[in-house]
């Protein structure tokens, strides 16, 4: 890794890191007596390792091949095993807790082993972590293949990959020593987020550079939702986490918002995550991979762009649906109902983009799990929004709210869509990354593909049974016109989903562990291959950097 | 199939595609196209909120935190009890026959952040106050399943025995004022004296609390404790002021839509 790096850049990081490390420690001085303080330590070991490294290979030769003519991968590989170890963390402590909700006293009466503290390390975990990190290196890698041009520097994809670790570790640490705004999806603190944003402006600069020096007259679709997901994630992160530290000495802020408004921000915010963080992204994904690995066109240039602006202009819309029936004025909620259908449109526009895109290349689905796990994606990503808009209806939302219907409904996206078009994207990158003839076990990949099948159907079919009797319960009235059910009653009848739920997470968590042994495999065993024209280029002769339209 | 389900509007994509054909060579033109398409429905949902006038209710006699209460809604917040506990009934009838009145937008109006939920994987909250005794709360916070034998909630014993800090309780007071919730210079000046006094009537400071919050604040040994204020003191304070800040609720007496 560090060979690649001239001499002025190693100086560069030198600089980044060390002046890290000397933030890191102030904070761990000035916030000796509260759990910033910690973070503090966490910041300063995390830069100081860095300095480290790069202090050690300080001297070595530097790089003498004419770089412009290769892509930049480094960052993308090590993205790829962060996505992998994040995805074994996160979905580990899913199935933890959910066992807890099964066997409460599995926490072991430790403070920081709750439900309530673990639960965020959970989501974070894998939204963040194995998202965010996957996100961020497919986007490396697509960026520039599309672009036909290599990254503009050396410094800055590091400096995005790691910082946004760095965020990630926060956020996780933090839960588990206490240190959260409550707000869903954006718990980390006042200077997480600070930090979140530096990061994110130096990701923002560094796409539209690498834009900027490409090859090709035109901007491939898939960088469209790369660039959506950049730049909406910055306006609803800096919006929503607006507070007010009670002292630039402690973890602890206040938000500047505060009840109805601050709920009304708060589902903007986290509907959008889901839009922006956990959709758009991952469509730029499907839109460069599943059209590679299907070697078909995309079936419809303007069924993408429809798609594309009907998502943009929709989504933002559709967060008040979290809050039916509240506080929250009617108009708003009306609003939100009314484009959370309307967005099933765009919605079904990709997803039917993505399917008849396979036209032609069915057989290659039944032989190839890599490409299975992208279509299985696309039929996720129609289920789950049409659910997603069904529920969004006021009185559906009447008995799914506040139930277990939710769980289910967020984990048929998370699972079936998100982390399915991820494995399969990983799969049809990691060859091409370490220049590999192929993955060391394709019978791992099938393994691993039927396991996170079946646990995502397990674990979705037990939360719709047990949101639905949670919700039919709690409104089921006796013959004397009084509840049949008391809360506790509700409670028991879910026993047995609870364990179904965390068994189907554990088939998906085992297929997870699978990926990424067979990607450790794939790196130490399976012999070299150069991919054939993976290089920059300007030539127009040679085929298209995705399969063109006939 | 697409194509001929779509064919009526062929001249409407011809256009859309021509002129985004043009526009997707330029990156800053999509990127200016995102962030507008992107702000339109957060201006249009989000900024009425704050200017129109009965977005939320008006009520003269809302109070505000207590600092015990404000400390035990932080340590609420720590312990990520709104991940499984909503504190907004709905305007359905179970909701508010299960419940009580459904939830004002006015009571959360001091609460930075809002701890509405959005799971309940136990009980809404948001009437819990007085529902059960201080000593209840605390055996059930130590160990649920004491209780509610069918309970899947955490124990929460370590509260017990962990003394309440509240040095930083002025800090988090001003803090609060910046933001808007109304408190005096005399309540962030006395606030760790008050939140000591609150949970130690014997004590010297419980005659301020009362002065600076109303004669109706609860002045409690809450955690059934008279040696040290804990952070058990501090959640059940909290808990047992949920719903209690106004009683415009209950004076509208609101009955259910449905």
């Amino acid at each position: 890794m560090m060979s690649n790096l001239t001499g002025a850049e190693r100086t560069k990081a030198m600089i980044i890191t060390g002046f890290g490390a000397m933030v890191g420690l102030l904070m761990a001085i000035v916030g000796h007596d509260d759990p910033m303080g910690a973070h503090g330590w966490i910041t300063l070991l995390f830069f100081g390792v860095l300095f480290f490294v790069v202090g050690n290979a300080f001297y070595d030769p530097e790089p003498t091949e004419d770089r412009a003519a290769l892509y930049y991968d480094d960052p993308t590989k090590v993205g790829i095993i962060l996505a992998l170890l994040w995805a074994v963390v996160g979905m580990s402590m899913g199935v933890w807790v959910a066992s807890q909700l099964a066997w409460p006293d599995l926490r072991f009466d430790a403070a920081w082993s709750s439900f309530g503290r673990l639960r965020p390390v959970h989501t974070s975990g894998v939204i963040f972590g194995f998202g965010g990190n996957a996100l961020i290196a497919t986007s490396y890698h697509i960026m520039q293949r599309t672009s036909r041009a290599r990254m503009p520097d050396q410094i800055s994809p590091w400096f995005v990959l790691l910082g946004f670790n760095l965020f990630c570790i926060l956020a996780a640490s933090g839960y588990i020593m206490g240190i959260t705004q409550s707000k869903e999806y954006a718990e980390p603190e006042w200077y997480a987020d600070l930090w979140l944003v530096v990061v994110w402006v130096v990701y923002f600069i560094l796409y539209m550079r690498t834009l900027a020096r490409r090859n090709e007259p035109h901007i491939y679709v898939a960088n469209w939702y790369y660039l959506s997901f950049i730049l909406v994630v910055a306006i609803l992160h800096i919006v929503n986490n607006l507070a007010l530290p009670a002292s630039l000495t402690g973890a602890k802020s206040y938000s500047l918002f505060s009840g109805v408004q601050d709920a009304m921000t708060q589902w903007w915010y986290g509907h959008n995550a889901v839009a922006f963080f956990l959709t758009t992204g991952f469509l730029g994904m499907l839109y460069y991979f599943l059209p590679k690995r299907a070697e078909r066109p995309i079936y419809s240039y303007r069924l993408s762009i429809l798609s594309f602006w009907g998502i943009v202009f929709f989504y933002i819309w559709v967060g008040s649906h979290h809050l039916h029936y509240t506080a929250l004025p009617y108009w708003v909620q009306t609003l939100g109902m009314t484009f959370s259908i309307m967005l099933l449109v765009p919605s079904w526009a990709s997803a039917g983009n993505a399917l008849m895109t396979l036209n032609g290349a069915w057989h290659k689905v039944r032989d190839d799990a890599t490409l299975r796990f992208m279509m299985v994606a696309a039929v996720f990503y129609g289920l789950s929004t049409f659910e997603g808009s069904f529920m969004a209806i006021r009185p559906v939302n009447g008995l799914s709210h506040y139930t277990d219907w939710t769980i289910g409904h967020v984990h048929s996206g998370a699972m079936g869509w998100v982390a399915m078009i991820t494995f399969g994207s990983i799969y049809a990158l990691v060859p091409v990354l370490w220049r590999r003839e192929t993955m060391y076990s394709w019978k791992a990949v099938e393994w691993h593909f039927w396991l996170a099948l079946t646990g995502t159907v397990i674990y979705v079919f037990a939360m719709w049974n047990s949101g639905i009797i949670q919700g039919l319960m709690w409104r089921t009235y006796n013959e004397a016109g009084t509840l049949r059910y008391s809360f506790v009653d509700s409670l028991v009848a879910m026993h047995p989903y609870y364990i179904a739920r965390a068994f189907g997470g554990l088939l998906f968590l085992t297929g997870a562990c699978i990926c990424l042994w067979n990607v450790v495999m794939t790196i130490r065993r399976v012999p070299l291959l150069a991919p054939a024209l993976d290089y920059p280029t300007s030539s127009e002769a040679m085929e298209p950097a995705v399969p063109a339209a006939e | 199939m697409f194509k001929k389900i779509l064919k009526p509007f062929a001249r409407f994509f011809d256009f859309q595609a021509r002129t985004h054909y043009r526009m997707e060579r330029h990156s800053m033109a999509l990127t200016f196209g995102i962030i507008a398409a992107a702000s339109v429905g957060g201006i249009v949902e989000i900024a009425p909120l704050f200017t129109i006038d009965d977005t939320v209710e008006a009520d003269p006699n809302m109070r505000v935190y207590t600092p015990l209460e404000q400390a035990g809604r932080d340590i609420y917040i720590r312990e990520g009890c709104y991940a499984c506990h909503s504190q907004m009934i709905r305007t359905l009838r179970d909701e508010v026959e299960r419940y009580g009145p459904y939830s004002l937008a006015v009571e959360s109006q001091y609460d930075h952040p809002m701890l509405w939920g959005s799971k309940r994987t136990g009980p809404d909250l948001a009437r819990l106050g007085d529902k059960y005794s201080d000593d209840w709360q605390v055996r059930h916070l130590v160990n649920p399943r004491d209780l509610v034998p069918e309970s899947v909630m955490p124990q929460y014993a370590f509260l017990l025995e962990t003394l309440l800090r509240t040095d930083d309780l002025s800090d988090r007071l001003s803090a609060l004022r910046a933001v808007g919730v109304p408190y005096t210079d005399e309540m962030i000046l006395n606030a760790a004296y008050d939140a000591t006094g609150q949970a130690n009537p014997d004590g010297p400071h419980a005659d301020g609390v009362t002065e600076r919050y109303g004669d109706a604040t609860a002045v409690r040994y809450f955690d059934g404790r008279s040696d040290w204020v804990t952070e058990m003191d501090a959640l059940v304070a909290y808990l047992q002021i949920l719903g209690k800040l106004t009683d415009l609720p209950e004076q509208m007496q609101p009955v259910a839509e449905e």
